[in-house]
Protein backbone atom coordinates (compact mmCIF):
# COMPACT_ATOMS: atom_id res chain seq x y z
CA UNK A 1 0.00 0.00 0.00
CA UNK A 2 2.71 2.56 0.51
CA UNK A 3 4.01 4.31 -1.94
CA UNK A 4 7.44 4.68 -1.47
CA UNK A 5 8.87 8.73 -2.89
CA UNK A 6 12.76 9.09 -2.76
CA UNK A 7 12.84 7.05 0.31
CA UNK A 8 9.74 8.41 2.12
CA UNK A 9 6.69 7.10 2.62
CA UNK A 10 4.58 9.43 0.52
CA UNK A 11 2.29 10.82 3.07
CA UNK A 12 -0.96 11.06 0.63
CA UNK A 13 -1.13 7.85 0.71
CA UNK A 14 -1.05 7.31 4.58
CA UNK A 15 -4.34 8.47 4.76
CA UNK A 16 -5.72 5.11 2.81
CA UNK A 17 -4.33 2.93 5.56
CA UNK A 18 -6.69 1.14 7.82
CA UNK A 19 -6.43 1.48 11.70
CA UNK A 20 -5.00 -1.71 12.10
CA UNK A 21 -1.81 -1.06 9.35
CA UNK A 22 -1.75 2.28 10.79
CA UNK A 23 -1.22 1.23 14.36
CA UNK A 24 1.53 -1.53 13.47
CA UNK A 25 3.19 1.73 11.56
CA UNK A 26 3.29 3.78 14.13
CA UNK A 27 4.05 1.41 17.04
CA UNK A 28 7.17 0.09 14.87
CA UNK A 29 7.76 3.94 14.90
CA UNK A 30 7.50 3.59 10.94
CA UNK A 31 5.92 6.50 10.43
CA UNK A 32 4.97 9.40 13.01
CA UNK A 33 1.15 10.18 14.12
CA UNK A 34 2.31 13.75 12.99
CA UNK A 35 2.69 12.50 9.38
CA UNK A 36 -0.49 10.39 9.84
CA UNK A 37 -2.27 13.45 10.64
CA UNK A 38 -0.99 15.79 8.12
CA UNK A 39 -1.68 13.01 5.55
CA UNK A 40 -5.26 13.20 6.16
CA UNK A 41 -4.99 16.80 5.96
CA UNK A 42 -3.15 17.09 2.43
CA UNK A 43 -6.17 14.88 1.45
CA UNK A 44 -9.00 17.11 2.41
CA UNK A 45 -7.42 20.09 0.81
CA UNK A 46 -7.18 18.18 -1.75
CA UNK A 47 -10.03 16.84 -2.61
CA UNK A 48 -12.87 18.47 -0.52
CA UNK A 49 -13.57 21.63 -2.08
CA UNK A 50 -15.45 18.47 -5.00
CA UNK A 51 -16.80 16.58 -2.08
CA UNK A 52 -17.98 18.78 0.20
CA UNK A 53 -17.51 16.49 3.62
CA UNK A 54 -15.94 18.41 6.07
CA UNK A 55 -17.60 21.44 7.48
CA UNK A 56 -15.70 22.34 10.23
CA UNK A 57 -11.56 22.16 10.58
CA UNK A 58 -9.84 21.83 13.67
CA UNK A 59 -6.49 20.95 12.07
CA UNK A 60 -4.15 23.00 14.10
CA UNK A 61 -5.16 21.58 17.24
CA UNK A 62 -4.94 17.83 15.82
CA UNK A 63 -1.49 18.93 14.50
CA UNK A 64 -0.86 19.92 17.88
CA UNK A 65 -2.22 16.65 19.49
CA UNK A 66 -0.15 14.85 17.28
CA UNK A 67 3.20 16.43 18.40
CA UNK A 68 2.25 15.24 22.04
CA UNK A 69 1.27 11.56 21.12
CA UNK A 70 4.37 11.45 18.90
CA UNK A 71 6.48 13.03 22.18
CA UNK A 72 5.32 10.04 24.42
CA UNK A 73 5.78 7.29 21.98
CA UNK A 74 3.14 5.16 23.32
CA UNK A 75 1.02 3.27 21.53
CA UNK A 76 -1.16 1.23 24.07
CA UNK A 77 -4.04 1.57 22.40
CA UNK A 78 -4.60 0.84 18.87
CA UNK A 79 -6.13 4.42 18.36
CA UNK A 80 -3.25 6.43 20.09
CA UNK A 81 -2.99 8.67 17.09
CA UNK A 82 -5.41 7.47 14.68
CA UNK A 83 -6.88 10.47 13.02
CA UNK A 84 -10.93 10.38 12.54
CA UNK A 85 -13.68 12.66 11.70
CA UNK A 86 -17.48 13.01 13.84
CA UNK A 87 -20.53 13.83 12.30
CA UNK A 88 -21.40 17.21 13.09
CA UNK A 89 -23.90 16.66 16.28
CA UNK A 90 -21.53 15.29 18.38
CA UNK A 91 -20.56 17.39 20.99
CA UNK A 92 -16.61 18.20 21.40
CA UNK A 93 -15.31 20.48 24.23
CA UNK A 94 -14.32 24.32 22.05
CA UNK A 95 -14.97 22.61 18.56
CA UNK A 96 -18.22 24.18 16.53
CA UNK A 97 -20.69 22.02 16.55
CA UNK A 98 -23.79 23.30 14.55
CA UNK A 99 -26.08 19.90 13.50
CA UNK A 100 -25.56 21.38 9.81
CA UNK A 101 -28.92 23.75 10.77
CA UNK A 102 -28.95 27.79 10.71
CA UNK A 103 -30.30 27.60 14.00
CA UNK A 104 -26.82 26.62 15.20
CA UNK A 105 -25.17 28.68 13.43
CA UNK A 106 -26.64 32.56 13.96
CA UNK A 107 -24.17 32.06 17.13
CA UNK A 108 -22.12 29.06 16.25
CA UNK A 109 -22.69 26.80 19.30
CA UNK A 110 -19.23 25.87 20.65
CA UNK A 111 -19.87 23.20 23.30
CA UNK A 112 -18.27 23.29 26.72
CA UNK A 113 -18.54 19.72 26.97
CA UNK A 114 -17.42 16.66 25.49
CA UNK A 115 -19.93 13.60 24.43
CA UNK A 116 -18.95 10.51 26.00
CA UNK A 117 -18.07 8.97 22.45
CA UNK A 118 -15.11 11.20 22.06
CA UNK A 119 -14.41 11.65 25.23
CA UNK A 120 -13.63 7.83 25.45
CA UNK A 121 -11.33 8.53 21.81
CA UNK A 122 -9.80 11.17 23.27
CA UNK A 123 -8.90 8.90 26.47
CA UNK A 124 -7.60 6.02 23.99
CA UNK A 125 -5.06 9.62 22.02
CA UNK A 126 -7.47 8.98 18.89
CA UNK A 127 -7.52 12.47 17.37
CA UNK A 128 -10.08 14.67 15.94
CA UNK A 129 -9.49 16.14 12.42
CA UNK A 130 -13.27 18.25 12.92
CA UNK A 131 -16.92 17.69 11.90
CA UNK A 132 -18.69 16.35 8.49
CA UNK A 133 -21.54 17.08 7.23
CA UNK A 134 -24.84 15.91 7.77
CA UNK A 135 -28.63 16.41 7.04
CA UNK A 136 -29.75 18.96 9.27
CA UNK A 137 -30.11 17.10 12.68
CA UNK A 138 -29.26 14.02 10.87
CA UNK A 139 -33.23 13.92 9.58
CA UNK A 140 -32.58 12.96 6.34
CA UNK A 141 -30.76 10.48 3.77
CA UNK A 142 -28.90 12.14 1.09
CA UNK A 143 -27.15 15.08 2.91
CA UNK A 144 -28.97 17.71 0.72
CA UNK A 145 -30.76 19.12 3.59
CA UNK A 146 -28.03 20.49 5.48
CA UNK A 147 -27.09 24.27 5.63
CA UNK A 148 -24.05 24.03 4.44
CA UNK A 149 -24.67 22.19 1.02
CA UNK A 150 -24.88 18.49 -0.09
CA UNK A 151 -21.75 15.89 -0.04
CA UNK A 152 -21.08 14.47 -3.27
CA UNK A 153 -20.79 11.04 -3.54
CA UNK A 154 -17.15 10.21 -4.47
CA UNK A 155 -17.60 7.20 -7.17
CA UNK A 156 -19.92 9.66 -8.86
CA UNK A 157 -20.07 13.00 -7.69
CA UNK A 158 -23.33 13.83 -9.56
CA UNK A 159 -25.22 11.00 -7.49
CA UNK A 160 -25.58 11.29 -3.43
CA UNK A 161 -23.57 10.10 -0.52
CA UNK A 162 -26.32 8.81 1.26
CA UNK A 163 -27.71 10.29 4.67
CA UNK A 164 -27.67 11.10 7.37
CA UNK A 165 -24.31 10.13 7.45
CA UNK A 166 -23.23 11.03 4.43
CA UNK A 167 -20.01 13.30 5.45
CA UNK A 168 -18.81 10.19 7.33
CA UNK A 169 -19.25 7.83 4.68
CA UNK A 170 -17.30 10.26 2.10
CA UNK A 171 -14.89 10.95 4.54
CA UNK A 172 -14.01 7.29 5.00
CA UNK A 173 -13.92 5.95 1.72
CA UNK A 174 -12.28 8.80 -0.02
CA UNK A 175 -9.65 8.72 2.33
CA UNK A 176 -9.56 11.79 4.55
CA UNK A 177 -9.53 9.85 7.55
CA UNK A 178 -8.94 7.02 8.95
CA UNK A 179 -12.25 6.57 10.28
CA UNK A 180 -15.67 8.63 11.10
CA UNK A 181 -18.64 8.81 13.70
CA UNK A 182 -22.08 8.58 12.87
CA UNK A 183 -25.44 8.31 13.92
CA UNK A 184 -28.00 5.91 13.14
CA UNK A 185 -31.52 6.45 13.82
CA UNK A 186 -33.31 4.50 10.14
CA UNK A 187 -30.52 3.80 8.20
CA UNK A 188 -28.44 7.20 8.90
CA UNK A 189 -24.66 5.05 8.97
CA UNK A 190 -25.89 1.69 6.83
CA UNK A 191 -27.15 3.78 4.12
CA UNK A 192 -24.30 6.12 2.98
CA UNK A 193 -21.67 3.58 3.91
CA UNK A 194 -23.51 1.36 1.22
CA UNK A 195 -23.72 4.36 -0.87
CA UNK A 196 -20.17 4.95 -0.51
CA UNK A 197 -18.39 1.21 -0.46
CA UNK A 198 -17.40 1.66 3.63
CA UNK A 199 -17.92 0.02 6.60
CA UNK A 200 -20.40 1.34 9.32
CA UNK A 201 -22.59 -0.87 12.18
CA UNK A 202 -25.73 0.29 13.76
CA UNK A 203 -24.95 -1.44 16.71
CA UNK A 204 -27.37 -2.70 19.56
CA UNK A 205 -29.83 0.45 21.24
CA UNK A 206 -28.23 1.31 24.25
CA UNK A 207 -24.71 -0.21 23.26
CA UNK A 208 -23.04 2.87 22.49
CA UNK A 209 -24.06 6.09 24.68
CA UNK A 210 -25.98 8.88 23.12
CA UNK A 211 -24.74 12.02 26.11
CA UNK A 212 -23.64 14.71 24.64
CA UNK A 213 -24.96 13.70 20.39
CA UNK A 214 -27.69 16.23 19.76
CA UNK A 215 -31.02 14.13 19.54
CA UNK A 216 -33.02 13.61 16.64
CA UNK A 217 -35.27 10.78 18.01
CA UNK A 218 -33.99 9.87 21.45
CA UNK A 219 -35.85 6.04 21.59
CA UNK A 220 -34.29 5.02 18.25
CA UNK A 221 -30.87 6.82 17.97
CA UNK A 222 -27.48 5.01 18.08
CA UNK A 223 -23.98 5.75 17.91
CA UNK A 224 -21.45 4.14 16.04
CA UNK A 225 -18.48 3.84 13.63
CA UNK A 226 -17.75 4.25 10.09
CA UNK A 227 -14.28 2.15 8.69
CA UNK A 228 -12.62 0.72 5.75
CA UNK A 229 -13.09 -2.78 7.41
CA UNK A 230 -14.91 -5.24 9.73
CA UNK A 231 -12.08 -5.05 11.37
CA UNK A 232 -11.61 -1.82 12.39
CA UNK A 233 -14.83 -1.49 13.43
CA UNK A 234 -14.30 -4.23 16.32
CA UNK A 235 -11.00 -1.98 17.14
CA UNK A 236 -13.84 1.22 17.51
CA UNK A 237 -16.94 -0.72 19.19
CA UNK A 238 -14.27 -2.00 21.81
CA UNK A 239 -13.68 1.74 22.65
CA UNK A 240 -16.83 3.46 22.98
CA UNK A 241 -19.33 0.80 23.86
CA UNK A 242 -20.47 0.62 27.41
CA UNK A 243 -22.64 1.99 30.20
CA UNK A 244 -22.54 5.29 30.57
CA UNK A 245 -24.15 6.80 34.14
CA UNK A 246 -24.67 9.95 31.80
CA UNK A 247 -27.10 8.14 29.32
CA UNK A 248 -29.42 5.93 31.55
CA UNK A 249 -30.51 3.66 28.28
CA UNK A 250 -26.92 2.29 27.81
CA UNK A 251 -27.38 -1.31 29.07
CA UNK A 252 -25.15 -2.86 31.53
CA UNK A 253 -24.23 -5.58 29.50
CA UNK A 254 -19.94 -6.58 29.28
CA UNK A 255 -18.72 -5.18 26.06
CA UNK A 256 -16.74 -8.28 24.49
CA UNK A 257 -13.13 -8.05 22.96
CA UNK A 258 -14.59 -8.02 19.66
CA UNK A 259 -11.71 -8.66 17.85
CA UNK A 260 -10.79 -11.53 19.10
CA UNK A 261 -14.23 -13.39 18.14
CA UNK A 262 -13.79 -12.19 14.29
CA UNK A 263 -11.71 -15.14 13.40
CA UNK A 264 -14.19 -18.11 14.88
CA UNK A 265 -15.95 -20.65 12.25
CA UNK A 266 -18.90 -19.94 10.17
CA UNK A 267 -19.47 -23.24 9.36
CA UNK A 268 -23.40 -24.26 10.69
CA UNK A 269 -24.00 -20.72 11.08
CA UNK A 270 -27.74 -19.89 10.43
CA UNK A 271 -28.36 -17.47 7.75
CA UNK A 272 -32.02 -15.97 6.59
CA UNK A 273 -32.63 -14.33 3.26
CA UNK A 274 -36.42 -12.54 4.12
CA UNK A 275 -38.49 -12.55 1.25
CA UNK A 276 -39.86 -9.56 1.84
CA UNK A 277 -36.54 -7.58 1.41
CA UNK A 278 -36.62 -8.33 -2.69
CA UNK A 279 -39.55 -6.13 -3.91
CA UNK A 280 -40.90 -5.00 -7.02
CA UNK A 281 -39.04 -2.09 -8.57
CA UNK A 282 -35.62 -3.11 -6.87
CA UNK A 283 -32.39 -2.52 -8.98
CA UNK A 284 -31.14 -6.03 -10.66
CA UNK A 285 -27.74 -4.89 -9.66
CA UNK A 286 -28.70 -5.17 -6.16
CA UNK A 287 -30.80 -8.38 -5.99
CA UNK A 288 -27.75 -10.11 -7.90
CA UNK A 289 -24.93 -8.65 -5.64
CA UNK A 290 -27.16 -10.03 -2.07
CA UNK A 291 -27.83 -13.16 -3.75
CA UNK A 292 -24.48 -13.69 -4.77
CA UNK A 293 -23.18 -12.81 -1.37
CA UNK A 294 -25.71 -15.62 0.45
CA UNK A 295 -24.22 -17.83 -1.93
CA UNK A 296 -20.24 -16.97 -0.55
CA UNK A 297 -22.13 -17.81 3.15
CA UNK A 298 -23.07 -21.14 1.59
CA UNK A 299 -19.64 -21.57 0.30
CA UNK A 300 -17.93 -20.58 3.76
CA UNK A 301 -20.17 -23.36 5.46
CA UNK A 302 -23.29 -21.37 6.46
CA UNK A 303 -26.35 -22.64 6.28
CA UNK A 304 -28.76 -20.09 4.38
CA UNK A 305 -32.71 -20.16 3.95
CA UNK A 306 -35.33 -18.04 2.74
CA UNK A 307 -37.63 -16.72 6.19
CA UNK A 308 -40.06 -14.44 6.51
CA UNK A 309 -40.46 -11.25 8.48
CA UNK A 310 -44.34 -10.08 7.61
CA UNK A 311 -44.51 -6.95 9.24
CA UNK A 312 -41.64 -5.47 7.41
CA UNK A 313 -43.71 -3.29 5.13
CA UNK A 314 -45.39 -1.89 7.86
CA UNK A 315 -41.67 -0.41 9.21
CA UNK A 316 -41.39 3.01 7.15
CA UNK A 317 -44.53 3.96 8.40
CA UNK A 318 -44.06 3.59 11.66
CA UNK A 319 -40.68 5.28 12.03
CA UNK A 320 -42.65 8.10 9.86
CA UNK A 321 -44.47 8.48 12.91
CA UNK A 322 -41.93 7.79 15.62
CA UNK A 323 -39.30 10.17 14.57
CA UNK A 324 -41.63 12.78 14.18
CA UNK A 325 -43.03 12.50 17.33
CA UNK A 326 -40.18 12.46 19.07
CA UNK A 327 -38.27 15.35 16.91
CA UNK A 328 -41.25 17.25 17.85
CA UNK A 329 -40.20 16.94 21.22
CA UNK A 330 -36.45 17.24 21.51
CA UNK A 331 -36.63 20.17 18.77
CA UNK A 332 -38.26 22.10 21.58
CA UNK A 333 -35.08 23.00 23.32
CA UNK A 334 -33.76 25.17 20.31
CA UNK A 335 -35.74 28.15 21.08
CA UNK A 336 -32.94 30.80 21.12
CA UNK A 337 -32.62 31.19 25.02
CA UNK A 338 -29.89 29.12 25.80
CA UNK A 339 -27.75 28.34 22.46
CA UNK A 340 -28.05 29.35 18.59
CA UNK A 341 -29.82 31.65 16.61
CA UNK A 342 -31.42 34.65 17.88
CA UNK A 343 -33.64 37.51 16.46
CA UNK A 344 -33.89 41.19 17.17
CA UNK A 345 -36.83 43.68 18.59
CA UNK A 346 -39.02 40.40 19.62
CA UNK A 347 -42.56 41.84 20.78
CA UNK A 348 -42.99 38.91 23.26
CA UNK A 349 -41.28 35.68 24.42
CA UNK A 350 -43.42 33.83 22.33
CA UNK A 351 -42.60 35.69 18.99
CA UNK A 352 -39.12 35.39 19.82
CA UNK A 353 -39.63 31.90 19.98
CA UNK A 354 -41.35 31.43 16.84
CA UNK A 355 -38.97 33.71 14.85
CA UNK A 356 -35.94 32.07 16.43
CA UNK A 357 -37.69 28.67 15.23
CA UNK A 358 -38.95 29.46 11.76
CA UNK A 359 -35.67 31.32 10.61
CA UNK A 360 -33.57 28.98 12.09
CA UNK A 361 -34.86 25.72 10.81
CA UNK A 362 -34.80 24.07 7.46
CA UNK A 363 -38.13 22.77 5.70
CA UNK A 364 -37.30 19.24 6.39
CA UNK A 365 -36.81 19.92 10.20
CA UNK A 366 -40.30 21.75 10.50
CA UNK A 367 -42.04 19.02 8.08
CA UNK A 368 -41.08 16.90 10.69
CA UNK A 369 -41.91 19.10 13.65
CA UNK A 370 -45.17 19.51 11.75
CA UNK A 371 -45.72 15.83 11.19
CA UNK A 372 -45.05 14.78 14.53
CA UNK A 373 -47.05 17.95 16.50
CA UNK A 374 -50.11 16.87 14.67
CA UNK A 375 -49.63 12.69 15.56
CA UNK A 376 -49.28 13.60 19.04
CA UNK A 377 -52.07 16.25 19.22
CA UNK A 378 -55.48 15.94 21.08
CA UNK A 379 -57.98 13.84 18.07
CA UNK A 380 -54.76 12.09 16.76
CA UNK A 381 -52.83 10.72 19.72
CA UNK A 382 -54.40 7.36 19.67
CA UNK A 383 -54.77 6.42 15.74
CA UNK A 384 -51.19 7.75 15.22
CA UNK A 385 -48.62 7.36 17.74
CA UNK A 386 -50.06 5.21 20.21
CA UNK A 387 -50.62 2.33 17.11
CA UNK A 388 -47.51 3.22 15.64
CA UNK A 389 -46.04 2.07 19.30
CA UNK A 390 -48.22 -0.80 19.45
CA UNK A 391 -46.83 -1.72 15.37
CA UNK A 392 -43.13 -1.34 16.99
CA UNK A 393 -43.87 -3.89 19.25
CA UNK A 394 -45.09 -6.41 16.21
CA UNK A 395 -42.10 -5.57 13.94
CA UNK A 396 -39.69 -6.48 17.17
CA UNK A 397 -41.34 -9.75 17.28
CA UNK A 398 -41.05 -10.50 14.03
CA UNK A 399 -37.39 -10.41 14.49
CA UNK A 400 -37.52 -12.54 17.87
CA UNK A 401 -39.22 -15.14 16.25
CA UNK A 402 -37.11 -15.37 13.02
CA UNK A 403 -34.17 -15.77 15.47
CA UNK A 404 -35.73 -18.76 16.99
CA UNK A 405 -35.21 -20.11 13.50
CA UNK A 406 -31.45 -18.65 12.56
CA UNK A 407 -28.59 -16.95 13.74
CA UNK A 408 -28.43 -13.38 11.24
CA UNK A 409 -30.46 -12.12 8.59
CA UNK A 410 -29.18 -10.85 5.49
CA UNK A 411 -30.53 -8.25 3.54
CA UNK A 412 -29.79 -5.66 0.99
CA UNK A 413 -29.00 -2.01 2.13
CA UNK A 414 -30.82 -0.29 0.15
CA UNK A 415 -33.09 -1.04 -3.16
CA UNK A 416 -31.10 0.65 -5.34
CA UNK A 417 -27.43 2.35 -5.67
CA UNK A 418 -26.90 5.76 -4.61
CA UNK A 419 -29.37 8.24 -6.81
CA UNK A 420 -28.90 11.55 -8.32
CA UNK A 421 -28.53 15.06 -6.51
CA UNK A 422 -31.66 16.38 -6.53
CA UNK A 423 -34.04 13.18 -7.91
CA UNK A 424 -36.27 13.36 -4.88
CA UNK A 425 -36.94 17.45 -4.42
CA UNK A 426 -40.47 18.06 -3.26
CA UNK A 427 -41.04 14.71 -2.71
CA UNK A 428 -40.29 13.89 0.73
CA UNK A 429 -42.03 10.56 0.29
CA UNK A 430 -40.05 9.11 -2.22
CA UNK A 431 -37.15 10.20 0.15
CA UNK A 432 -38.70 7.88 2.61
CA UNK A 433 -38.77 5.10 0.77
CA UNK A 434 -34.90 5.02 0.18
CA UNK A 435 -35.46 3.96 4.18
CA UNK A 436 -37.57 1.02 3.29
CA UNK A 437 -35.24 -2.15 4.61
CA UNK A 438 -33.41 -0.03 7.14
CA UNK A 439 -36.60 0.98 9.23
CA UNK A 440 -37.32 -2.20 10.80
CA UNK A 441 -34.25 -2.81 12.65
CA UNK A 442 -34.64 0.48 14.87
CA UNK A 443 -38.06 -0.66 16.18
CA UNK A 444 -36.51 -3.81 17.96
CA UNK A 445 -32.91 -1.96 18.91
CA UNK A 446 -31.01 -4.85 17.18
CA UNK A 447 -27.46 -4.25 15.49
CA UNK A 448 -26.98 -4.33 11.83
CA UNK A 449 -23.99 -4.11 9.74
CA UNK A 450 -23.43 -2.29 6.06
CA UNK A 451 -20.34 -3.22 3.68
CA UNK A 452 -19.74 -3.29 0.13
CA UNK A 453 -20.97 -6.53 -1.69
CA UNK A 454 -20.75 -5.48 -4.88
CA UNK A 455 -20.79 -2.59 -7.71
CA UNK A 456 -23.59 -2.19 -10.47
CA UNK A 457 -23.03 -1.81 -13.95
CA UNK A 458 -22.40 1.46 -13.85
CA UNK A 459 -19.37 1.50 -11.02
CA UNK A 460 -21.55 2.33 -7.81
CA UNK A 461 -20.90 0.47 -4.97
CA UNK A 462 -23.46 -2.05 -3.34
CA UNK A 463 -24.40 -2.52 0.01
CA UNK A 464 -24.76 -5.64 2.39
CA UNK A 465 -26.57 -5.35 5.68
CA UNK A 466 -26.17 -8.37 7.71
CA UNK A 467 -28.57 -8.37 10.93
CA UNK A 468 -28.16 -9.78 14.49
CA UNK A 469 -30.41 -10.33 18.08
CA UNK A 470 -30.19 -7.77 20.30
CA UNK A 471 -26.47 -7.45 22.48
CA UNK A 472 -25.01 -9.75 19.61
CA UNK A 473 -22.93 -6.95 17.88
CA UNK A 474 -19.87 -9.46 18.04
CA UNK A 475 -22.09 -11.98 16.22
CA UNK A 476 -22.90 -9.49 13.40
CA UNK A 477 -18.89 -8.43 13.00
CA UNK A 478 -17.73 -12.04 12.67
CA UNK A 479 -19.80 -12.57 9.64
CA UNK A 480 -18.99 -9.07 7.97
CA UNK A 481 -15.03 -10.42 8.68
CA UNK A 482 -15.78 -13.92 7.36
CA UNK A 483 -17.20 -11.90 3.88
CA UNK A 484 -14.77 -9.52 4.01
CA UNK A 485 -12.04 -12.27 3.95
CA UNK A 486 -14.00 -14.09 1.09
CA UNK A 487 -14.15 -11.19 -1.28
CA UNK A 488 -12.39 -7.91 -2.67
CA UNK A 489 -15.37 -5.40 -2.66
CA UNK A 490 -13.88 -3.12 0.03
CA UNK A 491 -10.41 -3.18 -1.38
CA UNK A 492 -11.41 -1.16 -4.36
CA UNK A 493 -10.94 2.73 -4.20
CA UNK A 494 -12.14 5.77 -5.45
CA UNK A 495 -10.56 6.68 -8.28
CA UNK A 496 -10.72 10.75 -6.79
CA UNK B 1 -61.43 19.46 1.74
CA UNK B 2 -58.07 18.70 1.12
CA UNK B 3 -56.49 17.05 4.31
CA UNK B 4 -55.52 18.33 6.34
CA UNK B 5 -56.83 21.64 6.02
CA UNK B 6 -54.60 25.30 5.75
CA UNK B 7 -56.64 25.92 9.27
CA UNK B 8 -55.50 23.08 10.79
CA UNK B 9 -51.60 23.14 8.95
CA UNK B 10 -51.79 27.01 10.83
CA UNK B 11 -53.12 25.38 14.34
CA UNK B 12 -50.46 23.01 14.25
CA UNK B 13 -47.75 25.27 13.39
CA UNK B 14 -48.74 27.07 16.39
CA UNK B 15 -48.60 24.91 18.84
CA UNK B 16 -45.54 23.52 17.14
CA UNK B 17 -44.13 27.75 18.12
CA UNK B 18 -43.61 27.91 14.13
CA UNK B 19 -45.02 30.68 11.97
CA UNK B 20 -45.17 29.60 8.62
CA UNK B 21 -45.63 31.77 5.57
CA UNK B 22 -48.26 31.37 3.03
CA UNK B 23 -45.86 29.78 0.94
CA UNK B 24 -44.56 27.66 2.93
CA UNK B 25 -48.35 26.39 3.88
CA UNK B 26 -48.87 26.16 -0.19
CA UNK B 27 -45.92 23.92 -0.29
CA UNK B 28 -46.37 21.94 3.12
CA UNK B 29 -50.47 20.78 2.57
CA UNK B 30 -49.72 18.42 -0.36
CA UNK B 31 -46.86 16.90 1.06
CA UNK B 32 -48.28 16.72 4.62
CA UNK B 33 -51.19 15.07 2.69
CA UNK B 34 -48.72 12.26 1.38
CA UNK B 35 -47.23 11.48 4.35
CA UNK B 36 -49.75 10.93 5.96
CA UNK B 37 -51.41 8.43 3.17
CA UNK B 38 -47.77 6.45 4.08
CA UNK B 39 -48.70 6.32 7.36
CA UNK B 40 -52.32 5.82 7.31
CA UNK B 41 -51.48 2.37 6.44
CA UNK B 42 -50.92 1.31 10.36
CA UNK B 43 -54.64 1.57 10.87
CA UNK B 44 -55.05 -1.89 8.68
CA UNK B 45 -52.95 -3.69 11.70
CA UNK B 46 -54.49 -5.46 14.74
CA UNK B 47 -53.07 -4.11 17.78
CA UNK B 48 -56.04 -5.14 20.03
CA UNK B 49 -53.77 -7.80 21.99
CA UNK B 50 -50.70 -5.47 22.22
CA UNK B 51 -49.08 -4.36 25.31
CA UNK B 52 -47.83 -0.61 25.26
CA UNK B 53 -44.16 0.28 25.56
CA UNK B 54 -42.03 2.97 24.56
CA UNK B 55 -39.05 0.83 24.61
CA UNK B 56 -37.14 -2.33 24.11
CA UNK B 57 -34.55 -2.09 26.10
CA UNK B 58 -36.13 -3.36 29.06
CA UNK B 59 -34.38 -1.54 31.42
CA UNK B 60 -36.40 0.02 34.31
CA UNK B 61 -35.85 2.80 36.97
CA UNK B 62 -32.13 3.09 36.02
CA UNK B 63 -30.78 5.64 39.38
CA UNK B 64 -26.90 6.16 39.45
CA UNK B 65 -25.82 6.90 43.59
CA UNK B 66 -27.08 9.70 45.16
CA UNK B 67 -23.63 11.50 45.79
CA UNK B 68 -22.56 15.13 45.00
CA UNK B 69 -20.69 16.11 42.12
CA UNK B 70 -18.97 18.94 41.18
CA UNK B 71 -21.05 20.46 38.50
CA UNK B 72 -19.07 19.88 34.49
CA UNK B 73 -19.45 22.21 32.78
CA UNK B 74 -19.74 25.48 35.10
CA UNK B 75 -22.91 27.10 35.13
CA UNK B 76 -21.29 30.09 33.49
CA UNK B 77 -19.86 27.80 30.87
CA UNK B 78 -23.34 26.95 29.96
CA UNK B 79 -24.49 30.57 30.35
CA UNK B 80 -22.04 31.79 27.87
CA UNK B 81 -23.30 29.61 25.06
CA UNK B 82 -26.47 32.26 25.16
CA UNK B 83 -26.93 34.67 22.15
CA UNK B 84 -28.92 36.80 24.90
CA UNK B 85 -27.80 39.31 27.47
CA UNK B 86 -26.85 37.68 31.14
CA UNK B 87 -27.64 39.46 33.87
CA UNK B 88 -26.32 38.23 37.46
CA UNK B 89 -25.75 34.47 36.36
CA UNK B 90 -29.21 34.82 34.09
CA UNK B 91 -30.50 35.19 30.76
CA UNK B 92 -32.06 38.23 30.10
CA UNK B 93 -35.02 37.15 28.08
CA UNK B 94 -37.78 38.60 26.29
CA UNK B 95 -40.61 39.76 28.08
CA UNK B 96 -43.23 36.74 28.20
CA UNK B 97 -46.30 39.71 28.30
CA UNK B 98 -45.24 41.57 25.56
Amino acid sequence: MDNVCHGRVHTTMLSALTITEAHEKLRKKEISTEELVRACIDRIEAVDGILNAVVHRNFERAVEEAKMVDATGEFSSPLTGIPYLTKDVFCEEGVPTTACSNILRGKTYIPPFDSTTTKRLKTCGAISLGKVNTDEFTMGCSTETSCHGVTRNPWDTTRVAGGSSGGSAVAVSSNECLFALGTDTGGSIRQPAGFCGCTGLRPTYGRTSRYGVMSMASSLDTIGPLCKTVEDIAIVMEAISGKDPLDATTGNVPVPMYRQTLKSAMKGLRIGLPKEYFIDGMSDDVERAVREAANVFASLGAIVSEISLPMTKYGVATYYVLVPCEVSSNMARYDGIRYGHTVENPESLLDYYERVRSDGFGPEVKRRIMIGTFALSAGYYDAYYRQAQKVRILIARDFEEAFQKVDAIISPVSPTPAFTIGAHEGDPVAMYLEDIFMCPQPMAGIPALSLPCGFSKSGLPIGLQIMGPQWEDGRVLKIGHAFEQATEWHERKVAI
Amino acid sequence: MSFPSTTEIYHVAKLARLTLTDAEVERLAPELASIIGVIDLLKEVDTKNVILTAQNTGLTNVLREDTLRSPSPSPDALLSCSPLPLVQHQIQTPSAHG
